[in-house]
C-alpha cells in the first residue's frame, strides 16, 4: 500500500490535525464536559486584600454549613506548598497572606448554586500589613515582603569588560523601557476533577500543559508514593503558558475536597476568577546604556532588566533567565553586562506566558536599537545590519553560533514582502497632507528553543513508542496537545522515521499512569526536544522488529510493518521502546557565571508591521504584518503558519489593546468586556514566510517555534508608530489614552 | 449524561416545565426560570459541544442557532426558547457527513485548541444567512446596497463577536470563504 522510504513523505506536508474532526463536531471532551456520578462542585474562598494576617473566618448566615465539605490548611495530609522551584507558595493560607485572591479555604456541595452563595457569604477579619505594588517600591525595599530583600532571583551576564568602553565611545545612548502584565485568556477557563481517597490515592483530570508538574505537586501535597497519584490531561482549550503552573494549585484543591468528602469533586473557574486569581505575564522594566562608534558598531551594552514576580517565587527565576539571555538580542557586541532580578510585589504571582520573559527584554532592546540608530543618524535597518550576529561569533553569554545565521537575508526578504522601503518613502510624503498617519517598522530578534542552559540535561525527558495489537504504533509522551499541534507533528515525525503511513501512528492521551515523563509542554521544546525523542523511540521499535527477524531493514511497506508488530506481540506479548534525552555533543553551560551555550538552537526572525494612527481618536491599527523566520525545517507548514499567526495576534493584543488595570494589587478589569483582546476585525493579513535551514539535532531538522512570534510584534508596531508620528514611545500596552498622552506631550 | 442537575435548592419549588426542540429532538425539562439556555444544553440535556467561555456574552463560544439565527446561549434564558428550533454544533453535520463549513475548518486549519470552534461554526452559518438576506454590517459602505461583496473585511467584521485566542482568524476567514464563496457569488 505504500512505498519504502525514499524521500520525505510526511515531514514538510500539511497533514490534517489528528483531533480535527472531534473539534469541529463538538465531540472533543474538555474538563467541564465530564461529569461523574455523585460529583460535588468545589469553590475557592480567597483573600480580598493584598497583605496581612487572617484573625478570624466568619461564615455567613442562612447557609446549611453542615451539608458542606470545608477544607482548610489543617486538612492537608502532606506539605502545604505547590511544589515547583522554591516551594514558597501555599495551597491554602494558614495565617499570613501575601496577595488578593489567595486561596484560604475550599467548599464543596452537590448544588452548584448553593456553593456560590456560600462562597460569597464568607468574610475574613484581618490585620492588614503594608503592601508593595510596584517594581520600584520592591527594589527600594519600601517594605520587605519576601526573603531578606524582596529578590526572588538575580543574574549577572558579563562578557568582555564593559567598564572600559565608555571613555573611548563616540556616542553613548541611554533608554528606559516598560512592559505591562498580560492575561493569557485561553477561551477555556481552568478546571479540574479529582477522585481522591486513602485506598486508591489521588486521580485528577483537567485542563493543563504539564501533567508531571501536577503529579509532582500532588505527591508532596498528599505525601503519597508516585504510583498513588495519577494525572490525566483532558482536551485543553488553550494554554499559552497560563496552564503551566497554576493547574497544580487547582488539582490540589479539587483533590483535597475529594479526599475529605469521599466523592468526586469538580472545580471549574469562572472567567472573573480565572482572570483575577491565576497568573499573567510578568510586567518588566529595562534600562539600557550603550556605547557605539560613529560608524554604527556596538561597543558596549549595559542592560538592567527587572521583572515583577508577584507574591511568590513560582516560575519567576526561569522567566527571568530567559528574559536575561535574550536581552542583548541577535547582535554582536564585544562587551556586555546584563544585571537582572525578579522581585516580589503583593500581586498574584506572575507566571508563564508564551515567550517567557523574552518578549519583555526584546521589546526594550529593539526600541533602544531604534533610538541608537536615530542618534547616529542611521536608518534603523542599516544600524541593525552593521551589528547582526554571524556564524562563528558569540552571543552575550559567549555562546558561539555554529549555525548559518542570515538575519540580513531575512530582513531583505521581509522588506521585499512588505514593500518596506517604498512604503517608508510613500508614507513620509502622504503623511504631510493626510489626517491619518501611516507608518511602517520592524524588529529583528531570536528565540532559544528548549530549556535554558543545563535544563534539558536535568529534565532527562523520556518518550516511548509501543506497538499495538492492531499493528499501529502508539507514541507515549507527556507532551500535551493544547492546540499547537503536538499530536499531528508527533505522528508526522514518527511516520517519517519509520517510513510508514501517518494514519498508523497513534498518540496516547497524556496520563501519568501510561506515559513517561517527557517534561513540560513549554519553552518551544515539544517539537525540537521531545519530537527528537519521538523519532528515536520509533526507530528503537523498528530496530527491535528488524533485530528479531520480523521486519526487513528496508524495502518494507506499511502493511509489512503492521504485520511485523502483530507477529512480535503474538510471540512476545508486548513491544515498547523508550528513548531518553541525551545532550548533543559540544553544549556547555556554566550556571554559576551564566556563560556558555544557553540554548541548543535559536530561531531567527525579522517582522514588519504597518500601522495607521488616527490622531483624532488616538487609535493605532495594524494594517499589514509580515513575519519572516528561520526555524530549522518546518514539519507541518499549515500548523507552523498557524503558530506564527497566533503569536502575532497575541503580540498585537499585548501592544495595543491588553491593559491589565491594577487596583491594590488586584486586576480590576477581570472580564472579557473590559480586558480587550484582538477580534477578527483587529487582525491584519499576516504573511508568514519560513526560510529553512535544517538543525542537525532536531527531528528531521526542526527547531522550536511556539514562542518566537510573541517576541516581534510589540517592537515592530511601536517602530511603525514612531515612523507614522515621529514620536518614540517606550512602553506597552499603548492603549488610546496612553497614545493621547504621548502625542499631546510631544506637541505641547 | 442525562443525569439531572439538582439546580438551586432554594428555588427547587420554583421550577417550571420547559420543552426545547434541539437538533430535531424534543426535550421535556423541568427548569428554574433562571437557567440559561447554555446551562440547559450542557447540564440538563447533556449536549456539551456548546462551550462556556465568559458567561456574559463577550466571547461567542456559546453561540447556537435559533430558527437559523445566531445567539449567545449564555445570555438567553432557556424558558424563552420553547417552540423554537435550536441547533447546536452536534446538529450541524448530517450524521457522518460533515457540514461543508466543518470540513473547511479542518482543511484551512480554522482552529487550534478548538474551544471556540463550535461557536465559530454556528456563528458563521448564521452570518452567511444574514449576508444572503442582504443585512449590512458596520463596514458595508452603502447601507442601501443590494449587492454586498462577500469580502474579507465583511467576514471579519461579521465574525468579530467570536473570539479566538489562539489567533486562528486567518484560517477561520479562509474556511468561511472556502465553504461559502461559491454560493455568495451566485
Amino acid at each position: 500500500m505504500s512505498s519504502p522510504k525514499t524521500e520525505r513523505r510526511f515531514v514538510g506536508k500539511s497533514v490534517p490535525r489528528k483531533e480535527g474532526r472531534d473539534k469541529v463536531t463538538g465531540a472533543a471532551r474538555y474538563v467541564d464536559d465530564i461529569r461523574f456520578p455523585e460529583m460535588l462542585y468545589g469553590a475557592t474562598v480567597r483573600t480580598t486584600s493584598p497583605r496581612g494576617r487572617i484573625k478570624e473566618i466568619i461564615f455567613g448566615e442562612n447557609v446549611p454549613w453542615d451539608e458542606f465539605t470545608i477544607v482548610t490548611a489543617k486538612d492537608i495530609p502532606g506539605e502545604n506548598y505547590v511544589a515547583l522551584i522554591l516551594n514558597d507558595q501555599p495551597y491554602l493560607v494558614e495565617e499570613f497572606f501575601n496577595h488578593t485572591e489567595e486561596p484560604v479555604l475550599l467548599l464543596a456541595h452537590e448544588d452548584k448554586f448553593l456553593v456560590e452563595k456560600a462562597r460569597r457569604s464568607i468574610r475574613f477579619e484581618i490585620e492588614e500589613f503594608s503592601p508593595v505594588f510596584t517594581i520600584e517600591d520592591s527594589v527600594n525595599k519600601r517594605e520587605i515582603i519576601w526573603g531578606e530583600d524582596n529578590v526572588f532571583k538575580s543574574f549577572l551576564v558579563d562578557k568582555g569588560n564593559v567598564d572600559e568602553v565608555w571613555e573611548s565611545a563616540d556616542v553613548i545612548v541611554e533608554g528606559e523601557y516598560l512592559t505591562g502584565a498580560q492575561e493569557q485568556l485561553y477561551i477555556e477557563n481552568n478546571g479540574m476533577i479529582a477522585i481522591a481517597n486513602h485506598e486508591d490515592g489521588v486521580t485528577v483530570w483537567g485542563s493543563m500543559q504539564c501533567p508531571y508538574y501536577v503529579h509532582k505537586a500532588l505527591i508532596k501535597l498528599f505525601n503519597l508514593p508516585e504510583e498513588k497519584v495519577r494525572v490525566v490531561q483532558t482536551e485543553t482549550g488553550g494554554g499559552f503558558g497560563g496552564k503551566e503552573e497554576y493547574p497544580s494549585m487547582i488539582a490540589g484543591h479539587a483533590a483535597l475536597l475529594s479526599w475529605k468528602s469521599g466523592r468526586p469533586v469538580k472545580i471549574i473557574y469562572d472567567r472573573a476568577e480565572d482572570m483575577a486569581a491565576t497568573t499573567k505575564r510578568h510586567p518588566s522594566h529595562t534600562r539600557h546604556r550603550t556605547a557605539v562608534s560613529r560608524d554604527g558598531k556596538l561597543l558596549g551594552m549595559e542592560i538592567d532588566f527587572t521583572v515583577d514576580g508577584g507574591a511568590y517565587a513560582t516560575l519567576s527565576a526561569v522567566v527571568l533567565s530567559r528574559g536575561t539571555i535574550h536581552a542583548a538580542g541577535p547582535y554582536l557586541c564585544p562587551n556586555v553586562r546584563i544585571r537582572s532580578r525578579a522581585v516580589a510585589t503583593n500581586a498574584p504571582p506572575h507566571g508563564a506566558f508564551r515567550g517567557f520573559g523574552a518578549p519583555q527584554s526584546i521589546f526594550g532592546l529593539e526600541r533602544h536599537m531604534d533610538k541608537i540608530a536615530k542618534t547616529l543618524g542611521l536608518s534603523p535597518e542599516e544600524f541593525r545590519r552593521r551589528n547582526f550576529i554571524q556564524e562563528g561569533q558569540t552571543t552575550a553569554t559567549q555562546q558561539v553560533i555554529h549555525e548559518k545565521v542570515d538575519l540580513s537575508g531575512l530582513m531583505d526578504r521581509a522588506f521585499e514582502l512588505s514593500g518596506y522601503n517604498e512604503k517608508r518613502e510613500k508614507f513620509a510624503e502622504q503623511n504631510k497632507s493626510s489626517r491619518l498617519k501611516k507608518g511602517i517598522g520592524f524588529a529583528s530578534f531570536m528565540h532559544g528553543a528548549g530549556f535554558t542552559g543545563s535544563g534539558e540535561k536535568y529534565l532527562e525527558s523520556v518518550v516511548g513508542a509501543e506497538a499495538t495489537e492492531q499493528g499501529n504504533v502508539r507514541i507515549l509522551a507527556a507532551s500535551t496537545e493544547i492546540g499547537q499541534g503536538t499530536n499531528t507533528i508527533f505522528g508526522q515525525i514518527a511516520s517519517e522515521a519509520l517510513g510508514i503511513d501517518y494514519n498508523l501512528i497513534e498518540v496516547a492521551k497524556p496520563d501519568t499512569s501510561n506515559v513517561p515523563n517527557s517534561g513540560p509542554t513549554v519553552a518551544s521544546r515539544t517539537c525540537m526536544i521531545v519530537g527528537k525523542l519521538v523519532e528515536s523511540a520509533a526507530l528503537g521499535l523498528k530496530q527491535t522488529l528488524v533485530g528479531s527477524g520480523f521486519l526487513k531493514d528496508s524495502g518494507y511497506t506499511s502493511e509489512d510493518f503492521s504485520n511485523a508488530c502483530r507477529a512480535y506481540i503474538e510471540k512476545h506479548g508486548a513491544l515498547k521502546s523508550f528513548s531518553k534525552y541525551q545532550q548533543p555533543e559540544g553544549i556547555n553551560w556554566d550556571d554559576e557565571h551564566y556563560r556558555g551555550d544557553a540554548y541548543g538552537a535559536y530561531a531567527w526572525a525579522v517582522y514588519v508591521a504597518e500601522v495607521t494612527v488616527d490622531p483624532t481618536v488616538y487609535e493605532a491599527h495594524v494594517d499589514d504584518f509580515v513575519a519572516v523566520q528561520e526555524v530549522g525545517r518546518v514539519i507541518n507548514p499549515v500548523l507552523a503558519t498557524g503558530q506564527i499567526e497566533g503569536g502575532v495576534a497575541q503580540g498585537i493584543g499585548y501592544t495595543l489593546y491588553e491593559n491589565v488595570v491594577w487596583r491594590d494589587g488586584r486586576m480590576a478589569n477581570n472580564q472579557m468586556t473590559n480586558y480587550i483582546i484582538p477580534t477578527s476585525a483587529d487582525i491584519p493579513p499576516i504573511r508568514v514566510f519560513f526560510a529553512e535551514n535544517p538543525y542537525a539535532y532536531g527531528p528531521a531538522g526542526a527547531k522550536g517555534i511556539g514562542e518566537l512570534p510573541m517576541d516581534g510584534a510589540a517592537p515592530a508596531i511601536l517602530s511603525a508608530i514612531e515612523n507614522a508620528t515621529g514620536v518614540s514611545i517606550n512602553h506597552i500596552p499603548l492603549v488610546p489614552e496612553s497614545l493621547m498622552e504621548e502625542l499631546e506631550t510631544e506637541t505641547i | 449524561m442525562s443525569e439531572t442537575n439538582s439546580g438551586g435548592r432554594e428555588f427547587a419549588d420554583r421550577t417550571v416545565p420547559v420543552i426545547l426542540q434541539i437538533n430535531g429532538i424534543k426535550h421535556e425539562l423541568q427548569l428554574e426560570p433562571r437557567v440559561s439556555l447554555l446551562d440547559a444544553l450542557r447540564e440538563y440535556v447533556g449536549l456539551t459541544g456548546t462551550k462556556k467561555g465568559c458567561n456574559q456574552g463577550a466571547c461567542g463560544a456559546c453561540t447556537v442557532l435559533v430558527d437559523n439565527e445566531r445567539i449567545n446561549s449564555c445570555f438567553a434564558l432557556a424558558v424563552q426558547y420553547q417552540d423554537r428550533e435550536i441547533t447546536t454544533i452536534e446538529g450541524v453535520a448530517h450524521s457522518d457527513q460533515l457540514h461543508a463549513l466543518q470540513a473547511a475548518f479542518i482543511e484551512c486549519d480554522g482552529f487550534q485548541c478548538g474551544y471556540c470552534t463550535p461557536g465559530q461554526i454556528c456563528s458563521a452559518i448564521a452570518m452567511f444567512e444574514e449576508f444572503k438576506q442582504g443585512a449590512p454590517s458596520a463596514v458595508t459602505e452603502h447601507l442601501a446596497e443590494t449587492e454586498i461583496e462577500f469580502s474579507e473585511a465583511e467576514i471579519k467584521e461579521r465574525m468579530s463577536g467570536n473570539l479566538c485566542r489562539c489567533g486562528a482568524y486567518v484560517g477561520i476567514v479562509e474556511a468561511i470563504r472556502e465553504a461559502f464563496d461559491k454560493e455568495a457569488a451566485r
